[in-house]
C-alpha cells in the first residue's frame, strides 16, 4: 500500500481518479484461456493492454474486442511485444474454455484470464477496476464493470486509459507511446 | 464449377441485401438489421438498427419480439464514471425527422433465451412495435462477433 500512495503522489492524478498499481508491484495471479497460470512477473519489459469483462456480455465485451482487434492490425508486428488480455469480471461462468472460445473469434494477440472469484477480485483491485452482479428476474445475471482499456508501459508503470468512446485516431497513438 | 460460383454469388447476394433492405411503415423506415454470432444458446444475443422517421410526429420503438429468443429486451448501454451497465430501455424515441440507431455500445435489442445459437449467416425476423405507427418486421443478418455493421451500398452504418 505504500507503493501505491507513493506512486500517486508522485504522479498527480485527476482529482478523485485513483491509478492502477504498476505491473510490477502487482501480486494477483490468473489463469489464462490455455489453463496455464499467469502472473504480473510474466509481463515484466513488455508494454501491457488489459480490458476487464465477461464473455456473456453481448454488447461492450465485442465491441471493445472488436476495436482492440482493429487497432492491433493497423499496429502490425510493432504491437507483437504488447500482452493484450481480457480479464473476466464473471469467473462463475467464464472458464478457460469459454474464454478460448470466446477470444479465438478475435485477434490471436488477445489472452483471456480468469481466476477464483478472490484471484479476480484481487486483480480488479490492483487495476482500480469496479465490478457488480446484476440479478435479473428469471435467475439469470449480467455483470456491471470498469469499460476502459488500461496501458502500462513496459516496465510496468501505467501509461493511459483508452475509454469506451475515446475515438479510434486517439487510441492507437495512446498504445503505440507504451510500445518504444 | 460454374454453378458452384454462381450458387455462391447468389447467396453472398442474398445475405448482404438481407441486412441492407429497408422496410417502411408509414413516415418510419428501418434498415440494416443486424446481429452477432453467439456462442452456443446459453448467452444473450445482440439486435442492432437503423430507424428514420421522415414524418412530423415523434414516435418511439417501444418493444421488440422474435421468435429466436423467449425474452428479447431494449437495452442501453451507459458508461458512468468508467463502469458500463446495460439498463433496461423502457422505450427508445424516434423524434420527428430524425434518425436513431440501435448500435454497438448505445442502445440494442438483448436476445435474451435464445432458442438456437446464432450463427454466421444464419437470419431471423424482429418485430419492432412502435408507439404510434404500430408493428413492422424485418431480416436480422448474423454478422461475425468482429463485425461492426452490414457493408451496405448505400453506407448508413
Ligand atoms: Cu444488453
Amino acid at each position: 500500500m505504500l507503493g501505491v500512495g507513493a506512486y500517486r503522489t508522485r504522479s498527480r492524478p485527476a482529482l478523485g481518479a485513483v491509478l492502477p498499481v504498476p505491473i510490477s508491484e502487482m501480486t494477483w495471479q490468473l489463469t489464462d484461456e490455455k489453463n496455464q497460470r499467469v502472473r504480473p512477473a510474466d509481463w515484466i519489459d513488455r508494454p501491457v493492454m488489459v480490458f476487464f469483462g465477461f464473455t456473456w456480455c453481448p454488447d461492450v465485451c465485442p465491441t471493445t474486442l472488436s476495436d482492440i482487434s482493429l487497432w492491433l492490425e493497423e499496429l502490425g508486428a510493432e504491437a507483437d511485444r504488447l500482452i493484450v488480455a481480457l480479464i473476466s469480471v464473471d469467473p462463475e461462468r467464464d472458464t478457460p474454455d469459454a474464454l478460448a472460445a470466446y477470444v479465438g473469434n478475435f485477434d490471436p494477440r488477445i489472452l483471456g484470464l480468469t481466476g477464483t472469484a478472490d484471484e479476480v477480485a484481487r486483480a480488479a483491485s490492483e487495476f482500480r477496476v469496479t465490478y457488480r452482479r446484476v440479478d435479473k428476474d428469471d435467475g439469470d445475471y449480467t455483470m456491471d464493470h470498469t469499460a476502459g482499456v488500461f496501458l502500462f508501459y513496459p516496465d510496468g508503470r501505467f501509461a493511459s486509459i483508452i475509454d469506451f468512446h475515446d475515438d479510434r485516431r486517439f487510441a492507437v497513438p495512446k498504445i503505440r507511446r507504451t510500445l518504444s | 464449377m460454374k454453378h458452384l460460383l454462381l450458387a455462391a454469388t447468389l447467396s453472398l447476394t442474398a445475405s448482404a441485401a438481407l441486412a441492407c433492405e429497408t422496410v417502411t411503415l408509414g413516415d418510419l423506415s428501418v434498415e440494416h438489421g443486424w446481429s452477432k454470432v453467439t456462442i452456443g444458446a446459453g448467452r444473450p444475443g445482440v439486435f442492432y438498427v437503423s430507424i428514420s422517421n421522415v414524418g412530423a410526429t415523434d414516435d418511439a420503438l417501444v418493444g421488440i419480439s422474435t421468435p429466436a429468443a423467449g425474452m428479447p429486451m431494449l437495452h442501453e448501454t451507459v458508461v458512468k464514471d468508467g463502469v458500463a451497465s446495460m439498463p433496461h430501455a423502457m422505450s427508445i424515441p424516434v423524434p420527428a425527422g430524425q434518425s436513431v440507431q440501435l448500435s454497438p455500445g448505445g442502445y440494442h435489442g438483448m436476445l435474451m433465451g435464445l432458442t438456437a445459437a446464432l450463427k454466421e449467416g444464419d437470419s431471423f425476423p424482429v418485430t419492432l412495435s412502435f408507439e404510434k405507427a404500430g408493428e413492422v418486421t424485418v431480416n436480422v443478418e448474423v454478422l461475425s462477433l468482429r463485425a461492426e455493421g452490414p457493408d451496405c451500398a448505400d453506407a448508413g452504418q
